[in-house]
């Protein structure tokens, strides 16, 4: 994941930038299988320990998922960004507020 | 100690098989409104979500492009002047409607950018939640080249 978190009057700015296929399950090889759908349909920001923003999404949120959102907090700030999959795959990052 | 290791792997074990098993949900994961995103029409996506009734509104801003050339990624703002507790963006001609919901709390501004998928050119709801009320924009975007299939 990459994440930016920046911190101006009191607001703090949250880009993140999920790698991700997001396979919708709709989509065809070159053989004409199927793929199946495989997605990120969770998403949520805790900034001191206290959660802050959840993004459901379905497969047709883009392949490499971005989010931008905003929320009252400070530099310094610890914030836990956590993703889960239709595969129950799962990522957790963390980041300081700056 | 050996015998004491032994159980804790045996534990271990046990309880590696349950999330496997998904006796042991990961937390949150239930908190993904499965049906709201399988539902096929627009209508009972409005439905599910309890934004049957919703009207538009100057409070809400919605932004995105009016021709997508790519329908894998088109970038859409959403922001509203009253306190959001939750945005929805449902593309109407989509295989199923609803593409994604954010869910904000008291400290999160009523904003939220994010990139979506469209299959064809189709009107693109943006559904804002404040004080129990839901609101909407509609936009038309057209798309020269679809994103769901091939």
């Amino acid at each position: 994941m990459r994440i930016r978190a920046q911190e101006n009057k009191g607001r703090v700015d949250v880009k993140i930038l999920i790698r991700h296929d997001m396979e919708s399950g709709l989509r065809k090889t070159e053989n004409g299988n199927l793929v199946p759908a495989w997605y990120i349909h969770t998403l949520k920001v805790e900034a001191q320990g206290t959660e802050v923003f959840n993004a459901q999404f379905g497969p047709a949120v883009s392949r490499d998922p971005f989010v931008n959102f905003r929320y009252q907090g400070a530099k310094g700030d610890k914030l836990i960004v956590t993703w889960m999959d239709t595969q129950n795959d799962s990522r957790r990052d963390e980041v300081i507020v700056s | 100690m050996d015998h004491q290791r032994r159980e804790v792997m045996r534990f271990a074990s046990v309880f590696g098989l349950m999330a496997s098993v998904g006796l042991i949900a990961p937390a949150k994961a239930e908190a993904w409104s499965r049906a709201a995103f399988a539902e096929k029409s627009l209508d009972a996506v409005f439905r599910v979500l309890g934004a049957s009734g919703a009207e538009t509104s100057s409070a809400l801003t919605f932004t995105a492009p009016e021709i997508a050339e790519n329908g894998a990624v088109v970038p859409v703002v959403v922001s509203s002047s009253s306190s959001a507790e939750q945005i929805a963006i449902l593309v109407e001609k989509n295989p199923n409607p609803l593409a994604a919901q954010f869910f904000f709390t008291a400290r999160t501004e009523s904003f939220v950018a994010a990139r979506i998928k469209m299959a064809e050119t189709s009107r693109v709801y943006a559904l804002v939640k404040a004080g129990g009320i839901w609101t909407m924009a509609v936009k038309e975007i057209k798309v020269t080249l679809g994103g769901c299939g091939g």
